[in-house]
């Protein structure tokens, strides 16, 4: 039963904490959340992607209030009236977009960040997958978005890949139709990717991101050893003063001030591309208007997609489909396929160490060669890497049964 | 220490990833066309001295499709008619002699079509000799204007092809202020122009083989280089395009790129001037964050 | 030593917060109205179509303008303070003003056989000069920053006599 002093003043800390009970929140979510001592940058990386989700969604509150999702005046809309007559438009565009490239590469650095120490194991399971289904959110939000502009790119990417659930050889044309509510990329797909964007998936993504939080309190973050110790343990010894001896750190104020301080370098370098370098998320090819009469010489995806569409070319249509689906969920498995039971980096990993740097030099090999016109020696190369990724988890299993227990 | 060697390893890779997925690549798929950097070097140099006052005389002919206005000289016909007649509107000449490279422009009077590099132009060769189009070129170099507005610029050397939306212009004149009726909403004056449009892009389509692309934002859509070399020798960048050599010199094009700046990148200074500020802010955080983060760790080690 | 620590976070804290006002001014300025916005706000009217006793309704910033031309019965009804509402443009009397009751909002109809303005929502009338004769609307129709031009009234842009009738009092700014 819940106590009420008549005497508190309204709102004061007393009277907010019997209806709230804000001291136990800030302890449990703050002061007394405690996190290992052994940790490095990276470890911040969940709180970047965090901070850059929230500078997209308010950015993106700034472009939805100007944006037309009409198939006629969606291009001006940004390029005209956003530009060049809001008042910082040109601001929330340039942060919205160069935010929507960048999250996918701290993306990248978080998940290789968890299979380089192990954090998808004894316990952390939940966390693994959860993040993932974040990954797949964000790649369907940033799809959506892409779309927006109405630009080329936006048009023909749209063609592409909605012309993947044909099927292949099972010609489910009319599921493709289905999906775009029309025969082409037009204004029914324009509006109903416009709902997917705006409210749909940010809802799903932040359901995610609560469910991600959740999965990741019981089991506690990973460190730097993989080490498993006592968090209740090492807790009371913070409490008793004994911090140098302790394993671990308050998250308010010991972790987060470190969050903030990576967080800083990191917006050094987000306001440095936004302002001065950003190409590189504004693709020239999506400043022509979309015409759906004429394909560009070069169409591509963004570079966060460009590994999984690689997997797709260099095969024949039903093959690659089928290469295509397995690498979008083959990450999903890596807590069920990695045999061994050692939580710990993969430098200590025998083995796993080479596996895991093969990996990531064949997932950029890949995002190389799925920007260049698929032609020559391309071509080979995308088919070497394409298999070789294909290769490597099927390794998976046997190299981590076969792995010493540490 | 070991978080600089971690920073370090992930700083590469993504300088590696960055360099692969653009330098690299977009080397790959745009081959390097050097231009020729406005100097025209394929047309002969031009031996004889042009005389300003026989090129008057001379350039009362051009009356017959262009307008001088510079000198109170109308067009003959309005641009929707012209189109009818030729495909295209014919320019305004007051510019020509100070934007036209002086060499292109006298062997341009003697054949259009093939110094512009386009089959079907419009204009007949209009010089008998090169000394009469010497004198015309230097007459037109007399009449030009001082001063030019880079939206006049562009009207002159691109405006009665390529329209310019996001600076209100079409290929027949920017788009006027009009009203509707107050009991039907229905805006003739609009109308009325939005046809006139039509009737000219129509034509202008059919003399082309394709309506020309609307700049308005071209200039984020194609590299400074390419632009450049396009409108150098649109042969060059776009091989059997409809678009013709328009001759322009190096401080034409300036003027030209300044309007495609103005309409296709209005945000530019804004940018540069905030950018400073914001990342000074975050230098100036990120100092006082780290303070904090020692402030906190000190007793932790 | 937790004094330099809170000192540090708090030094921190401010310094974001002067990042998040500048934020927030970006912010309101993205709310302005657009440029383009604004400049429509300018319409031109040619009075000399207008015919005594006959409302023309026109459009400025999307609010209705009356536009009420005067005869000589109508001049001679009115009080000599209400014909400082009146614009003179080429000899002819010519009530113009936002047709929007200040009551409410409502559009007023005018009644040719009386010379006046019946306000249908709560009754408020106004005379042919377009000032209120009956309450509840607070004072007679705003009249809009006008500047006189040959026979044509340019809307939104202010002339001499809008100037003179701000600071009589004779209509408060639109």
């Amino acid at each position: 039963m819940a106590h009420f002093d008549e005497n508190a003043k309204p709102f004061s800390h007393k009277w907010l904490d019997e209806r709230l009970a804000i001291d136990t929140l800030n302890r449990v979510l703050s002061t007394e959340y405690w996190i290992p001592k052994n940790i490095n940058f990276l470890w911040a990386m969940g709180m970047v992607l965090a901070a850059t989700f929230g500078i997209l969604l308010v950015s993106g509150i700034f472009l939805l209030m100007y944006y037309q999702p009409n198939t006629s005046m969606a291009f001006d809309s940004v390029n005209y009236t956003i530009m060049s007559e809001v008042g910082y438009g040109w601001l929330w565009r340039h942060v919205h977009g160069v935010g929507a490239s960048v999250v996918f590469l701290i993306i990248y650095i978080h998940m290789f960040t968890g299979i380089y120490y192990g954090s998808y194991k004894r316990g952390r399971e939940l966390i693994w997958l959860s993040g993932m289904l974040l990954f797949v959110l964000f790649s369907a939000e940033a799809f959506s978005g892409y779309m927006l502009p109405w630009g080329q790119m936006s048009y023909w990417a749209g063609m592409v890949i909605t012309n993947l659930f044909s099927g292949g050889s099972l010609h489910a044309d009319g599921l493709v139709e289905w999906i775009r509510g029309d025969y082409v990329p037009s204004q029914a797909f324009l509006n109903r990717f416009f709902m997917l964007h705006v409210l749909l998936l940010p809802l799903a993504i932040i359901g995610g991101i609560v469910l991600h939080f959740g999965t990741l309190r019981l089991p506690h973050v990973n460190n730097q050893d993989g080490e498993e110790f006592d968090f209740e343990e090492a807790a009371e010894l913070y409490k008793a003063g004994k911090k140098k001896e302790s394993k671990v750190i308050p998250f308010k104020p010991v972790f987060l001030s470190k969050d903030v301080f990576v967080m800083g370098i990191y917006f050094i370098i987000f306001f440095y591309l936004v302002f001065y370098h950003f190409e590189f998320a504004m693709d020239p090819v999506n400043f022509d208007p979309a015409d759906g009469l004429k394909t560009p010489t070069h169409i591509y995806p963004e570079w966060y997609f460009l590994w999984s569409y690689e997997i797709l070319r260099p095969f024949s249509t039903n093959v690659g489909l089928i290469a295509f689906a397995i690498a979008q969920v083959i990450f999903f498995t890596l807590p069920f396929m990695d045999r061994s039971p050692n939580v710990a980096p993969a430098s200590r990993r025998g083995l796993f160490k080479y596996w895991f740097w093969a990996l990531l030099v064949d997932m950029i090999i890949l995002t190389f060669m799925g920007k260049l016109p698929p032609e020559g020696i391309w071509s080979t190369v995308g088919l070497v890497a394409a298999l070789t990724f294909m290769a490597l988890w099927i390794l998976l299993p046997i190299i981590t049964k076969n792995e010493k227990k540490l | 220490m070991k978080e600089l060697k971690i920073f370090g390893i992930v700083v590469v890779f993504t300088l590696v990833l960055y360099w692969g997925v653009e330098p690299f690549a977009h080397s790959q798929m745009h081959k390097h066309i050097e231009g020729d950097g406005f100097k025209y070097s394929d047309l002969k140099a031009v031996t004889v001295k042009g005389d300003a006052k026989k090129g008057e005389a001379l350039a009362s002919a051009c009356i017959g499709c262009h307008s001088i206005n510079v000198k109170s000289m109308p067009a003959p016909m309005d641009p929707v008619a012209s189109a009818q007649a030729y495909g295209v509107n014919p320019p305004d000449l007051s510019l020509a002699g100070s934007m036209l490279d002086e060499k292109f422009l006298v062997h341009f009077l003697l054949n259009p079509a093939e110094v512009t590099k386009s089959k079907h132009f419009a204009m007949p060769p209009s010089a008998s000799s090169e000394q009469d189009a010497a004198d015309i070129a230097a007459y037109l170099k007399s009449i030009a204007p001082k001063e030019v507005k880079p939206k006049e610029a562009y009207e002159f050397a691109c405006g009665r092809c390529h329209a310019n939306r996001y600076g209100h212009w079409t290929q027949i004149g920017d788009v006027p202020k009009t009203k509707s009726n107050i009991k039907t909403g229905v805006d003739l004056g609009a109308l009325e122009f939005k046809k006139n449009l039509g009737v000219y892009q129509n034509k202008l389509a059919d003399y082309m083989g394709k309506l020309p692309p609307d700049l308005s934002i071209m200039v984020r859509a194609r590299s400074e280089h390419f632009l450049e070399t396009l409108v150098d020798d649109p042969q060059s960048q776009l091989p059997g395009t409809a678009m013709p050599r328009v001759g322009l010199n190096e401080e034409g094009y300036e003027k030209v790129v300044a309007y495609l700046d103005e309409t296709g990148d209005p945000s530019a200074p804004k940018r540069k001037a905030v950018g400073p500020w914001v990342l000074g802010f975050f230098l100036i955080f990120t100092v006082l964050a780290y303070l904090w983060k020692k402030s906190e760790w000190k007793d932790l080690h | 030593m937790s004094n330099r620590r809170d000192f540090m976070g708090m030094a921190l804290g401010g310094f974001t917060a002067l990042g998040g006002i500048a934020a927030l001014y970006a912010m309101k300025r993205s709310w302005d109205p657009l440029p383009s916005v604004k400049a429509a706000g300018f319409t031109t009217i040619d009075l000399k179509p207008a015919q005594e006793n006959v409302l023309v309704v026109e459009k400025w910033r999307g609010k209705p303008i009356f536009i009420l031309k005067q005869s000589k019965e109508m001049m001679a009804k009115m009080k000599e303070e209400d014909k400082k509402r009146l614009i003179e443009v080429d000899g002819g009397h010519y009530a113009v003003c936002v047709g929007l009751c200040t009551h409410l909002g409502c559009i007023p109809g005018y009644r040719p056989e009386t010379n006046d303005f019946l306000c249908a929502c709560h009754g408020g009338m106004y005379d042919s000069s377009a000032n209120v004769t009956k309450a509840p609307p607070p004072r007679g129709l705003d009249i809009p920053p006008f500047k006189i031009d040959g026979t044509k009234l340019v809307l939104g842009e202010t002339g001499p006599e809008y100037e003179k009738m701000l600071a009589d009092g004779t209509t408060l700014k639109v």
